[in-house]
């Protein structure tokens, strides 16, 4: 017996706080606008949670899943596409569900402090509460269509708010290129959807995942090229190669953003579409493979940029492009769970661990340089609380929240076949320079002499400090459940993971170890190089002055991207297509027939004047065309053009 | 209520008359010309809404039809009705009415007398091409709507305007005597000039097929130019940049387009079916080389211009593919793209009153001075480049689905990129005028935001941006009947014809499950 559970009202509240800030924010007080921005994430979330409970047997009357909420009236409609507004409410939503509505609400509460002082502080809410309405909306979509809403729409609202100070070139080149290449994705899921339509004939997940299960000898071919299709989509909105470009960018928007949408969980979309339409990619190794291969890829190469960024925010941002890696790297291997998990303890430490930046980077007056920073434990005890425990959890110390999900993943690739251990070994070193670059960003923040010229002058807010408390202790006990639990609560949506013969509890112990073992190391190095002595990075760097250029320059990607595809494609639109095609070939032929009708352009001079007399004359001559033209036997005319035609056409 | 439904089509076609006769007799005083412009064309809109009121979805056929003799010999009928396919355009071309007298009425200051009159007699000559089924009529309307146009262009060019309207006319004028002939030999032949009754008796066989191609190509060549469809587009560009906005925004595509679903498609299926891989090739060439000039152009005019090239040969696609869902998911874009178009015109225009230039560089940070501006360019862009919820998504998204399961994958994955494109330029355009720090035009020139008057027209499109994305079953439903009309003899005998399966005119099969 289901009881109603208001699902539609998930997305419904935030889009009502968007319209009314939105609209009417500008005239509204200020003290109004936050109350509509914070209530309409928290309602979410008590919505979501009061799902939670009654499912969990709390509630009145307990409801099974999954659950589904359909709209009577259908979106499209035509012929044979038949696509539904229906939400789907399963352990996989449920899970994401809480982790966006409660981390958005948190972040929302963090805003207010942050963006108090700012300018169109009821714009940044609508933005942030339409975000949320169109998350929870790719969240709870029944289908790939309506997914598409969800997913096309937090790439508007991601486009909003890096361009939030949109008088900053930088800023809207940032919003302009993350949508951009966003779109490049989703040229893919389009495709991959088109694919769906023609041999499914349905959107709709469940059906799909019939079709399938009825057809379980169905490997490969079909569903490769559509499972790699929406795997584009996934890399664009998840930031990952080749696509990753416009993620670290997008720190232009204001740094809760960065912690919501960019690290939390607009990024965690693609993970979260793979898992959702994960029977597509079970029925295809290739397509699975090709996953993990981008997930590990990803998450090696991000974090070894991450070694050399010096702006707090893009070391974080190339830090969540190498988790998201993981996080792929976790689907690649069909541990869908393991992926989930970690996408879930991830949005806790990384929107901690931004948040906390954010706090660092509002109390010293903006300074984003982390060669600028040093000794602020002293001055922001909390933040450096709560950073240290962000760090440790995201390089994977026991007991942290980090340490269970990355392990579950890591363990999962290593039960996989030889394979399997390249793909292990990869996360393993990536584990490595992730607790390095981690524990470099600690100490040259906050540990050392302070190196910045301004003082810390801001105190933080209350509205800052509470959500960052919160999410340090969810950054600590947040994988406490264990991904046995979690992973069996998950197995109604995503499957279980297959067993392998290699599996062992010994086994599982000694993977722990190891990578408890490099962030160790990482954090040793670190210690060395960052603290005992300091010279050391600039020794390094003059070693080996082509491997570090490389590195600090990103290796080089955006500049190859430009060269290869966005200069050469305006060069051809400019002069070949625009030059050449357009003007001189296309407009000479005009030309061309303008001059056989040059006897017409000469009387049309008579008319250009707009006189009416002219223009009366004119009717009149067409009229005598007309009649010309019934009088004189056309048919005759015709029909022995036609039979010269089909003379020529005979030979 | 038999009286209105009998007469409707008639009024709707003489209100913008009489509108331009009251504003011909009437004064040049003060706003006078404009208020009576806005009125005729706000009662032509609300009588245009009597349409979908009314029409019975079940019913096929024409529908508020009437037929009676106009002239004996050569015998022409008024002959007027819609159906499923021209509902809508019927309220889209009233609708679009108001938009334009608001667009034009701080932006036309000379001459007001000659603009209203034209624009309202343009609106009548519109009309009347939705609504003929007399082919003679038709061409009357037709050849009325390239006149007040070709005029007005010429006289209020904002550069060199009898250059323009010279292109323009060539352009459009040239082709339509090719279509005059056509129809002419069809006369000679059957000694008729009435839709349904050609529609039936080309269908049954009744004419040689050689003479048919050269019918059939010269009614598609004048439709051809008129969407445009590539390479045929050279006179747009012009046209946008010289044409007053409130013409400028009618002048491409729904007529075109709509031509070639009833005329082209609807007379002579066979040979548009054998002429549909052809335009199916253009369209892509013109979805993909429109988005691309459309990135690289340095003046807002001619970037719409090779947006709209695109975003129309998108439709095109639509309609060549032959496909039931791509058939119904054109007329619907047709709609969407009339809307989107219309309310970017609007904004423009208003950018070009206020700057006076339509050189894109020249703008810069408009945002934080006209904030409601932006907001409502945003929105309107946000609906061009197809954004789900908003109404150009479904459109495309039934285009495209259509063209990829039932027409060609590679064709479909081709015009797919233009998403990408479409995203670019747009959002290029977007930065370039009102993001970034102010330029110093924009900082030095005074500017006020949209008045009241202005935002009447332009949130209420907005809106209806967001209910045709969200709700598109107010409109598909009645769309579809005119797409297949149920009971239809004409389709049946078709069906029963000799023709291959895969250039059928509609077909349902192939899409879907395969």
């Amino acid at each position: 017996m289901n009881a109603p559970l208001y699902l539609w009202l998930i997305p419904a509240l935030p889009f009502a706080g968007f319209l009314i800030n939105g609209l009417l924010g500008r005239r509204l007080p200020k003290w109004l606008v936050t109350t509509v921005a914070l209530l309409a994430p928290l309602a979410a979330f008590g919505v979501v949670l009061n799902a939670a409970l009654s499912l969990f047997g709390f509630g009145p009357a307990v409801s099974s899943l999954p659950y589904l909420e359909t709209c009577p009236i259908s979106w499209i409609n035509v012929g044979t596409l038949h696509i539904d507004f229906s939400f789907v409410l399963d352990q996989l939503s449920l899970v994401m569900l809480l982790v966006v509505t409660g981390v958005g609400f948190l972040i929302h509460i963090y805003s207010v402090g942050y963006m108090a002082h700012e300018e169109g502080y009821w714009r940044y809410f609508s933005y942030l509460n339409l975000f949320l309405f169109f998350m929870t909306v790719l969240v709870l979509a029944g289908n790939a269509l309506l997914m598409f809403i969800g997913w096309e729409g937090v790439g508007l609202a991601s486009y909003l708010l890096i361009g939030f100070y949109f008088q900053k070139t930088s800023a809207a080149d940032a919003g302009k290129k993350a949508f951009i290449v966003n779109r490049i994705g989703d040229f893919g899921f389009l495709i991959g959807m088109f694919l769906l339509l023609a041999n499914f004939g349905t959107l709709t997940f469940s059906e799909i995942a019939e079709k399938l299960a009825a057809n379980p000898g169905w490997q490969g071919g079909i569903l490769t090229v559509i499972a790699l299709c929406l795997l584009l989509g996934a890399t664009g909105k998840s930031a990952q190669l080749p696509l990753y470009i416009w993620l670290p960018d997008a720190m232009e928007g204001p740094t809760p953003v960065s912690a919501l949408i960019h690290a939390a969980t607009m990024v965690t979309a693609g993970v979260y579409m793979i898992a959702r339409t994960h029977v597509l990619f079970d029925h295809s190794p290739f397509a699975l493979s090709v996953v993990a291969i981008v997930g590990a890829a990803t998450a090696l190469f991000a974090a070894t940029i991450a070694l050399v960024q010096n702006d707090i925010k893009r070391v974080l941002a190339y830090s969540t492009i190498s988790q998201l890696g993981y996080m792929f790297l976790g689907c690649g291997v069909a541990a869908y769970s393991a992926s989930i998990f970690h996408l879930m303890t991830h949005a806790f430490f990384k929107a901690l661990l931004f948040l906390a930046a954010g706090s660092v980077i509002h109390a010293i007056g903006g300074e984003q340089d982390l060669r600028k920073m040093g000794g602020l434990w002293k001055k922001l005890p909390v933040t450096f609380a709560v950073t240290t425990v962000g760090v440790l959890a995201i390089a994977g110390f026991f007991p942290f929240a980090g340490f269970f999900s990355k392990d579950a993943i890591l363990y999962a690739a290593y039960v996989q076949g030889t394979s399997g251990k390249v793909l292990w070994f990869v996360g393993l070193v990536t584990a490595l320079l992730t607790s390095f670059y981690m524990f470099r960003l600690w100490y040259l923040a906050f540990l050392g002499k302070s190196r910045s010229e301004n003082k810390p002058h801001h105190s933080t807010p209350w509205s800052m400090l509470v959500p960052l408390v919160i999410l340090g202790l969810l950054s600590i006990c947040g994988g406490w459940i264990g991904i046995g639990r979690f992973a069996a609560f998950l197995t109604p949506s995503v499957g279980a993971r297959p067993i392998t013969a290699e599996e062992s509890a010994p086994l599982e112990l000694i993977i722990s170890l190891g990578a408890v073992g490099v962030a160790l190391l990482g954090w040793w190095l670190a210690d060395i190089f960052y603290r005992q002595k300091p010279e050391r990075p600039a020794q390094r760097a003059a070693d080996f002055p082509v491997a570090y250029r490389v590195l600090a320059n990103k290796y080089y990607v955006d500049e190859f991207y430009g060269a290869t595809i966005v200069k050469p494609l305006l060069f051809g639109s400019r002069y070949v297509l625009g030059g050449f095609v357009d003007t001189a070939v296309l407009g000479g032929a005009a030309w061309l027939l303008g001059g056989t009708a040059k006897f017409s352009g000469a009387l049309l001079q008579r008319w250009q004047s707009g006189n009416l007399r002219s223009y009366a004359a004119w009717l009149a001559a067409g009229a005598a065309a007309v009649l010309l033209f019934v009088v004189v036997p056309w048919s005759t005319v015709l029909a022995s053009l036609s039979a010269i035609h089909f003379g020529v056409a005979g030979h | 209520m038999n009286a209105i439904n009998n007469s409707i089509l008639t009024l709707i076609l003489l209100v913008p008359l009489a509108g331009a006769v009251l504003v011909a007799l009437a004064p040049d005083r003060a706003k006078l010309p404009n208020w009576i412009a806005l009125l005729t064309a706000l009662v032509s809109f609300g009588l245009t809404l009597h349409l979908p009121a009314h029409f019975i979805l079940g019913q096929g056929g024409f529908q508020f039809a009437i037929n009676r003799p106009w002239i004996e010999n050569p015998a022409i009928f008024y002959h007027v009705g819609v159906d499923g396919l021209s509902l809508w355009l019927v309220v889209l071309t009233g609708l679009l009415a108001p938009v334009g007298v608001i667009a034009s009425w701080n932006a036309i200051t000379e001459r007001r007398k000659i603009f209203f009159v034209l624009f309202l007699l343009q609106q009548t000559a519109m009309f009347g091409v939705f609504i003929s089924l007399d082919l003679m009529l038709y061409y009357a309307f037709w050849e009325l709507s390239l006149v007040p146009m070709a005029i007005l262009i010429a006289m209020y060019g904002r550069k060199d305007g009898p250059k323009a309207a010279l292109k323009f006319f060539l352009f459009t004028f040239i082709p339509s005597a090719p279509l005059l002939v056509a129809i002419l030999w069809l006369y000679a032949k059957t000694g008729s000039f009435d839709f349904v009754t050609l529609q039936i008796l080309i269908a049954h066989g009744n004419f040689p097929a050689g003479p048919l191609f050269w019918i059939a190509l010269a009614f598609l060549l004048a439709f051809a130019v008129k969407v445009p469809v590539f390479p045929l587009h050279g006179w747009l560009a012009d046209t946008f940049s010289e044409a007053p906005v409130a013409l400028a925004m009618v002048v491409a595509g729904k007529l075109g387009l709509y031509s070639m679903l009833r005329f082209h498609i609807g007379l002579f299926p066979v040979q548009a079916g054998a002429a549909a891989p052809y335009l199916i090739a253009l369209a892509v060439i013109g979805i993909l080389y429109g988005a691309c000039l459309a990135l690289v152009q340095r003046d807002f005019w001619r970037l719409l211009a090779f947006a709209a090239l695109s975003h129309l040969s998108l439709i095109t696609l639509g309609i060549y593919g032959f496909t039931f869902t791509g058939s119904a998911g054109a007329v619907y874009q047709i709609l969407n793209h009339g809307v989107v178009d219309g309310a970017l015109f609007v904004l423009l225009g208003f950018l070009y009153d206020r700057y006076a230039t339509s050189q894109i560089a020249a703008y810069g940070g408009v945002a934080s001075k006209l904030p409601r501006t932006a907001t409502l360019f945003v929105i309107a862009s946000l609906a061009m480049i197809g954004l789900p919820m908003l109404n150009n998504f479904v459109g495309e998204f039934l285009i495209l689905s259509s063209t990829f399961t039932g027409v060609s994958r590679g064709w479909a994955i081709a015009a797919t990129l233009g998403v990408i494109l479409g995203a670019a330029y747009m959002l290029w355009l977007v930065q370039r005028l009102f993001y970034g720090p102010e330029s110093e035009l924009t900082a030095s020139k005074p500017a006020d935001d949209l008045h009241f008057r202005e935002l009447a027209v332009l949130w209420p499109l907005a809106v209806l941006m967001l209910v045709m994305g969200l709700a598109p079953s107010i409109w598909l439903p009645s769309i579809e009947t005119g797409i297949h009309p149920p009971g239809s003899k004409v389709i049946m005998v078709i069906q029963g014809s000799v023709l291959p399966r895969s250039i059928l005119p509609i077909s349902s099969q192939g899409e879907g499950q395969r």
